[in-house]
């Protein structure tokens, strides 16, 4: 069972990782828009479009 | 077509060093084409530094250097593009929801963390259980359930215990009650479970309970956050300046909120028309789609009535101002549908209503558990022990599974027949309708006028060359026809506001209009459509007639309502000809004419005093207020941006057999949904007598709840049988 003493906390980290990218996610704005992000994928890339605004 | 007069200031707002931030309201914009012109047209201006299109919120943000960009330039960039715009006014728009939409995603996110890692411990303590886990092994992993289990509770379950203590305040009960005081109890339960040492912790069934049910609360909320967001939306379509007259017969822009009633005020042809008032001087044809569905503009006099988010056609007018902003008959609409709203938030679903009754049985139940325990002499740690697993297995996790997964197929039954349902209740109320209402224009008929007669393509193609130049729907439907031929010269061309359009075609003064001008000698026969008139050189008339056509299936759907013994009625703001000659052919009796937004609104209230569940089905800016009074609505996709968000219910507009579906879809919804109750109320027959004779381990408690939530999902899933 001595492993234990490294899985718990292994898995603890790796579901709190989960967790902050998701809050980094929302934080960042990424959930704003999700309608406009399904349809943005179809875009052609341009670099100046990648570009948002202040937010 | 400008919408905005050229002088209007735009409220941008510092964003940085030297940037200047602007939000505009953009409409119809439906897919990634859209976005990316949009987007790359702005960013081509010079001066931007920044640009993204929310195709959630309609909204465009741009970041722009000030001193080499007006934000009009923009503003008529996006215009100029085919994209209705007008400035977002903060001011006017509800945030509010936002916040709160990110709070729950929070939430949920901090449940699904503390669900997944503690049901990892839990599920190696029940393993360690049959085979040779040691105390001190089960307290370790309890003590780390307890580390992430407690957290997380208090932070994911604030939205149930905020509303549960706020319904306990004013004395009644609702779903949350028995959730919030489950979950409270099973971790203070499993907390002195675990301090002590004990074998039985529940934290799994906290936070598992809190997850699924913080999903179903997150989808809730962003449906209703749209329909909120509407309301903003429609009061930036009216302008934000006007063009005041002084008394010395000076012109100058002023902000509409210095308009006052008794005030004049100039509107050039295609302006749109930012207050409510009475025409003093000028002839035009008013295009008031907008706010009555009509599609034909109706021609203005003096003496006439204007109405605020109308459009001005054809001829200058000039107008007293009757009602300022605030209080124009859009802003009415606006109120009219906030005040819609809130009287159908009345309704309590099915659930909540098995919840006043279920709380406190449940409540008693675990109590009375307690006492028997306590009077057996078990001591209040078992006695607490015991009634806390009743809680938790009586806690309504089929319940609360019993509707949202019915809704979740009924909803993808519906979605692949491209009917989107948006309110979560929607489905529940439609169950209960026993009359559907419908709007006539855009809704039972195509909303487009078709040209059905017209003259040869010699006489087609003068007409078409002098159509050109008038913005008139109707003549725009003649230009459009006679597009493909080739053309004469017509010159001298002037458009005569009310009247029709004149001009010189080989040397002959020629005109296109409405009978009586343009054609006084010609014999008038009845026609259910509007029509227009063409005198050709060398005296001879022609007629043009236009109908606004039903939908394909419009008949078959009726009689398949009527079938279904639902009452079907129609409420229409257009001319009562029109109105009953669709109705007459679709075997409808009852229908209104000529209603205005607020008598729509009146007409569905009074179906509702008379005892009847109303289903309105309509499409225009008008149908608004209507659409938000219905004890359930639905719109057309073709419909107004307004419209579809007003609606619980929105369908690919090009059929009507769609509002069929809904409803037989809805019925069957209904009949899973009672199914499924009755099967948890069975389950918990079954379950709590176990619970009450202190034999639910938190492994049969988990193993319950499951089969239970299997039993009403399978259930759910046989609604996919329906024909439709």
């Amino acid at each position: 069972m001595d492993v234990l003493v490294y899985l718990m906390p292994a898995a603890l980290f790796l579901g709190i990782l989960g967790l902050v990218a998701f809050i980094w996610a929302l934080r960042s704005g990424q959930f704003e828009d999700i309608e406009g992000a399904a349809h943005r994928i179809l875009i052609e890339d341009d670099p100046k479009n990648d570009r948002s605004p202040g937010a | 077509m400008n919408m905005i007069s050229s002088s209007a200031p735009l409220a941008t707002h510092s964003a940085g060093a030297d940037a200047e931030h602007l939000e505009l309201l953009v409409q119809n914009v439906h897919c990634a084409g859209c976005m990316s012109k949009i987007e790359r047209a702005v960013s081509g201006l010079p001066g931007v530094v920044g640009v993204r299109l929310n195709m959630s919120t309609h909204r465009l943000s741009v970041d722009f250097a000030p001193e080499t960009l007006e934000p009009e330039t923009i503003l008529q960039t996006v215009t100029a593009l085919g994209y209705p715009t007008m400035p977002y006014r903060a001011a006017l728009a509800v945030d509010a929801g936002a916040a709160e939409e990110r709070a729950l995603l929070l939430a949920l996110a901090v449940a699904g963390f503390a669900a997944g890692n503690v049901m990892l411990l839990s599920v190696s303590v029940w393993a360690g259980a049959l085979d040779d886990m040691g105390a001190a092994t089960r307290g370790l992993f309890h003590w780390l359930s307890a580390l992430i289990a407690l957290p997380a509770v208090a932070f994911a379950g604030r939205p149930f215990f905020r509303s549960a203590w706020s319904v306990l305040r004013s004395g009644s009960m609702n779903m949350d009650v028995p959730i919030s005081l489950a979950v409270i109890l099973a971790s203070g339960v499993s907390l002195a479970e675990t301090i002590s040492g004990g074998p039985h912790a529940y934290f799994d069934a906290a936070v598992t309970l809190l997850f699924f049910l913080l999903i179903g609360r997150y989808l809730d909320h962003s449906a209703r956050a749209r329909a909120r967001s509407a309301a903003a939306s429609l009061l930036s379509m009216s302008g934000e300046t006007a063009r005041l007259i002084d008394p010395d017969g000076h012109e100058r822009v002023v902000p509409l909120g210095d308009v006052a009633p008794e005030m004049m005020v100039a509107l050039s042809p295609g302006e749109k028309i930012p207050v409510d008032g009475i025409v003093a001087t000028g002839v035009s044809d008013i295009d008031s789609s907008l706010l009555t569905g009509e599609a034909v503009p109706e021609t203005i006099r003096p003496g006439g009535a204007v109405y605020a988010g109308t459009l001005n056609l054809t001829g200058p007018l000039s107008i007293r101002v009757k009602a300022a902003v605030g209080d124009t008959l859009l802003a009415d609409i606006v109120r009219l549908m906030e005040t819609a709203e809130r009287g159908r938030s009345a309704y309590v679903v099915l659930v909540d209503r098995i919840a006043r009754f279920y709380s406190p049985a449940v409540h008693a139940l675990a109590f009375g558990t307690f006492v028997l325990w306590w009077m057996l002499g078990a001591g209040v740690h078992d006695g607490l022990l015991n009634a806390v697993a009743v809680l938790i297995i009586t806690c309504p996790c089929a319940l609360g599974l019993a509707v949202p997964v019915v809704r979740v197929v009924a909803h993808g039954l519906l979605f692949t027949r491209g009917v989107l349902v948006k309110t979560p209740d929607a489905l529940e109320r439609l169950a209960q309708v026993d009359t559907v209402i419908f709007d006539k224009t855009g809704t039972l008929t195509r909303g487009e006028l078709e040209l059905v007669e017209r003259p040869g393509d010699g006489i087609l193609a003068e007409a078409a060359a002098l159509a050109g130049a008038s913005r008139h729907p109707l003549s725009r439907a003649v230009a459009d026809a006679g597009a493909h031929l080739p053309k004469p010269c017509a010159v001298n061309v002037v458009e005569v506001a009310g009247s029709g359009v004149e001009g010189t075609i080989g040397g002959e003064v020629v005109r296109l209009g409405r009978r009586a001008w343009a054609a006084p000698g010609a014999l008038e026969t009845p026609f259910d459509g509007p029509e227009l008139w063409y005198s050709a050189s060398g005296g001879t008339y022609h007629r043009f007639r236009f109908r606004d056509s039903l939908k394909e299936d419009a008949v078959e759907t009726v009689a398949a309502l009527q079938a279904l013994g639902i009452h079907v009625a129609i409420l229409s703001g257009d001319h009562t000809a029109s109105v009953a000659a669709v109705a007459n052919k679709l075997g409808i009796a009852d229908w209104q004419a000529g209603c205005r937004p607020n008598e729509k609104v009146d007409a569905v209230h009074e179906f509702a005093l008379a005892g009847h569940r109303v289903l309105m089905v309509g499409d225009g800016l008008n149908d608004a207020p209507a659409l938000a009074a219905g004890f359930v609505s639905a719109s057309p996709a073709s419909g107004a941006d307004i419209s579809r968000t007003a609606a619980d219910i929105v369908f690919q507009g090009k059929f009507l057999a769609p509002v069929v579906w809904m409803v037989r879809v809805g019925q069957g919804a209904q009949a899973r949904v009672r199914e499924n109750i009755a099967l948890s109320i069975a389950y918990n027959a079954f379950a709590v007598p176990i619970a009450v004779a202190g034999l639910v381990t938190p492994l049969v408690a988990a193993i319950a709840m499951s089969t239970s939530s299997i039993l009403v999902t399978l259930n759910a899933v046989r609604l996919r049988r329906i024909k439709l």
